[in-house]
């Protein structure tokens, strides 16, 4: 059970290994599954420490995903951001166009040494779907993706892809058609097939050990990141900033710097149409403490406890509770939790495809905006690392019809005016003579305090 | 609260009714209907119907925004409930309504709304509005520290569920921290009505009561007299939900106030339950006592 809501003194934050966060995490699910999370438990912490399973996934990373990712300066960007340095890491140059696919592999391989010929999954924007559509084809294993009503007529173009790549796609008609209840229903098909089939969960929400199988599987990003920053600047970032909505992204790049204090961290919840308008997928800054979808963590409910439906113009971020590391890292003031909403996250969505030639994802867009903000806040000195969770493809229809570039559609932001805004960073951009700003500097700048 | 009836001693308790049943020599019949459907009075009227034609142990169901244990039938009818306005309180109260029907009346809640209530608080006015306990489907004993303090406290039923995944120190586990029955699932899956019962199921009944329990009581799946015969004959209790609401759906559409289809479902289940042990010996429910 729980020991409290801070850690032990001396202990490294990096160490929490589940099944609770301080107050947060458990199991609350049916009993007919518990033997399939102690098999995941069991065959996950044999797996993670037997040289055969790390080296082959080692080996999928880079071959196939395409790892390490890169490491990019946004100069015309940081112009509009305060005039901080801004780093991008960019998980969107991933196979599969997002982070999702560095957990798919892991747990695509681990259905393997189950003896499992079945994958299931819930999606929201389409990524972890497609990541997961593209693992089964890898493997050879079966696979149904779960996915609300409402996401498949708004991600259409990935509902085709997981199709294309040989998975079966079941738009869930029930609730709020969302997220929320494509988990409701990928549960559901698992308690009915647990014996041939694998739950692939796609974030660091659910019953343990998915947390903390799930941000595993995602450190690479925080560890590679730390890397090449220290190797670029010569000294940690000031912040790095992420976009959360179960969280795996956020908890991926994070992982690898709870434990250096000077660092904060910043994870930007989906704001929909404001906090104050009850609109919003922001969960820490908005619901309470409840259990929802296996673990006790933060939930959007209502005071008889009932789930109160999410709302965000990006899919993925769509959803009602988080994970609960992220709830205990919020409890013990390790991380911060800002809520961005819709019209900031489309502004910036347009705002990096017009000033570096990189189109995020909406649900990565809320993290840029995020980081503009913080710029503002932390001046030319500072260096923040952002996680690009993702590319922005897939969010073409829904940024067009934002923008009204589509007949027919009132525009609900001025494409104009946030063109001129990028036009005035044109000077930053970079002329063939290196970068704006040099490791040397930075080095400098860290010595000094 | 009516002060007839404020001490725990005169409520109905979930293991009451089972001896009852089988003193009659047969298994109990457990009725399950959500809360609120199709409003908050017919609920209640509905629940009476199943009490006057058999069922001896009530289950109602708090409708919950996001039950993932529940099948298509249950769902929508949750859904509807909500829809109406069914809160907590409601729930509360239909408890009350239903003390003193004949029939112990335990509620069937996913965990979440009874933490946004308060564990300790939700117990106490469940034990005031003369409720037998609680059916927790996605709670396990081992995040259940709060609730088996409260239940003790309140002296309140804890029915903790095992399925046909279940292995033999799992169900020695939940049946150490049970009170009133176990709930055994026939099947891998959610509820709703099925052709068959899984002819595993009266192993899962035997391996359960291996592991201590006295009382184990079968759901999922069983909608017909046949099958409750069938399965009588090996369990204590044979609980039926996705049918009564099927039944309940039918006269509510029909516009039948006095709920024929329902009452007669019951009758027939009912029926299935006493058919249940006439073909076994005597000493047979003696024999179920493996625990004093």
């Amino acid at each position: 059970m729980s020991e409290g809501l801070f850690p032990r003194p001396g202990t490294p934050l990096r160490s929490e290994a589940g099944p609770y966060f301080g107050d947060f995490g458990g199991r609350f699910l049916p009993e007919a599954l518990v033997p399939a999370l102690d098999e995941i438990r069991e065959a996950f912490e044999k797996a993670i420490v037997d040289p055969e399973f790390t080296d082959e996934l080692q080996r999928l990373s880079r071959e196939y995903t395409g790892r390490p990712s890169l490491l990019s300066e946004a100069p015309r960007f940081s112009r509009l951001a305060g005039g901080a340095r801004i780093l991008l890491k960019r998980e969107d140059l991933n196979h599969t166009g997002s982070h999702k696919i560095n957990n798919v592999l892991g747990q695509a391989l681990l259905t393997k040494r189950m003896g499992k010929t079945r994958v299931i999954a819930e999606t929201g924007a389409g990524q972890h779907g497609v990541a997961t559509a593209t693992a089964a084809a890898l493997f050879g294993l079966d696979c149904t993706i779960y996915m609300g009503e409402e996401d498949t007529e708004r991600q259409a173009l990935n509902v085709a892809r997981m199709r294309l790549l040989g998975a079966e796609v079941v738009p869930v008609t029930h609730g709020s058609r969302t997220l929320k209840d494509a988990i409701n229903e990928a549960f559901r098909d698992w308690v009915t097939n647990v014996e041939t089939t694998h739950y692939l969960l796609g974030t660091v929400a659910g019953p343990h050990p998915f947390p903390v199988m799930v941000r595993d599987f995602h450190r690479v990003i925080g560890e590679e990141a730390r890397e090449q920053v220290l190797e670029r600047v010569g000294g940690l970032p000031d912040a790095v900033v992420a976009c959360v909505g179960g969280g795996s992204n956020a908890m991926g790049i994070f992982h690898a710097f709870l434990d250096d204090e000077d660092v904060r961290l910043i994870g930007c919840e989906a704001g929909g149409d404001g906090v104050d308008t009850g609109r919003h997928s922001a969960t820490i800054g908005g619901g309470t403490p409840g259990v929802l979808h296996g673990a006790r963590s933060f939930v959007m409910q209502d005071e008889d406890g009932q789930t109160i439906p999410s709302h965000s113009v990006s899919a993925g971020l769509d959803y009602p509770s988080v994970g609960p590391e992220h709830a205990w890292l919020s409890a013990i003031g390790r991380a911060e939790y800002r809520a961005v909403d819709d019209t900031a996250a489309m502004e910036a969505f347009a705002l990096l495809s017009m000033t570096e030639g990189i189109m995020p994802a909406l649900e990565s867009a809320h993290a840029v905006a995020g980081a503009l903000a913080l710029g503002k806040e932390l001046g030319e000195d500072a260096t923040i690392l952002v996680s690009l969770s993702g590319r922005g493809d897939k969010d073409v229809d829904t940024a067009s019809t934002w923008f009204g570039l589509l007949e027919d559609t009132t525009p609900r932001g001025d494409l104009d005016a946030l063109r001129e805004l990028a036009r005035s960073t044109a000077d930053a951009a970079p002329d063939g003579s290196g970068p704006a700003s040099t490791a040397a500097d930075a080095t400098d700048r860290k010595d000094a305090r | 609260m009516s002060a007839a009836h404020d001490t725990a001693g005169s409520r109905l308790r979930a293991g009451d009714a089972l001896e009852r049943a089988r003193a009659e020599g047969r298994a109990a019949l457990v009725g399950y209907l959500p809360v609120g459907y199709p409003d908050q009075e017919r609920f209640v009227a509905a629940a009476r119907t199943l009490v006057d034609n058999g069922v001896d142990i009530l289950e109602l169901g708090l409708p919950y925004s996001d039950p993932v244990m529940d099948g298509p039938v249950i769902q929508e009818a949750a859904t509807a409930a909500l829809a109406a306005g069914t809160r907590t309180h409601h729930v509360l109260e239909a408890v009350d309504a239903l003390r003193g029907s004949g029939a112990a009346v335990l509620v069937m809640t996913y965990w979440n709304p009874v933490l946004a209530q308060g564990v300790d608080s939700f117990a106490r006015r469940l034990a005031d509005a003369g409720g037998a306990g609680l059916i927790t489907p996605d709670l396990i004993p081992d995040e259940a520290e709060e609730w088996i303090a409260s239940s003790e406290r309140e002296g309140l039923d804890r029915v903790f569920l095992v399925a046909p995944s279940s292995p033999r120190e799992r169900l020695e586990h939940v049946v150490r921290h049970a009170s009133g029955f176990v709930y055994a699932a026939s099947t891998m899956g959610v509820t709703g009505t099925r052709a068959s019962v899984s002819g595993t199921t009266a192993g899962l009944v035997e391996r359960t009561r291996a592991a201590g329990a006295r009382n184990v009581c079968v759901g999922l799946g069983v909608s017909t007299g046949d099958q409750a015969a069938e399965v009588g004959a090996y369990a204590d209790g044979v609980i039926v939900g996705s049918a009564f609401v099927k039944a309940l759906k039918t006269d509510f559409e029909a516009g039948d106030e006095s709920l024929s289809t329902l009452a007669r479902t019951a009758r027939d289940l009912r029926a299935g339950v006493e058919r249940s042990r006439t073909s076994l010996p005597a000493s047979d429910s003696a024999a179920h006592g493996m625990r004093p």
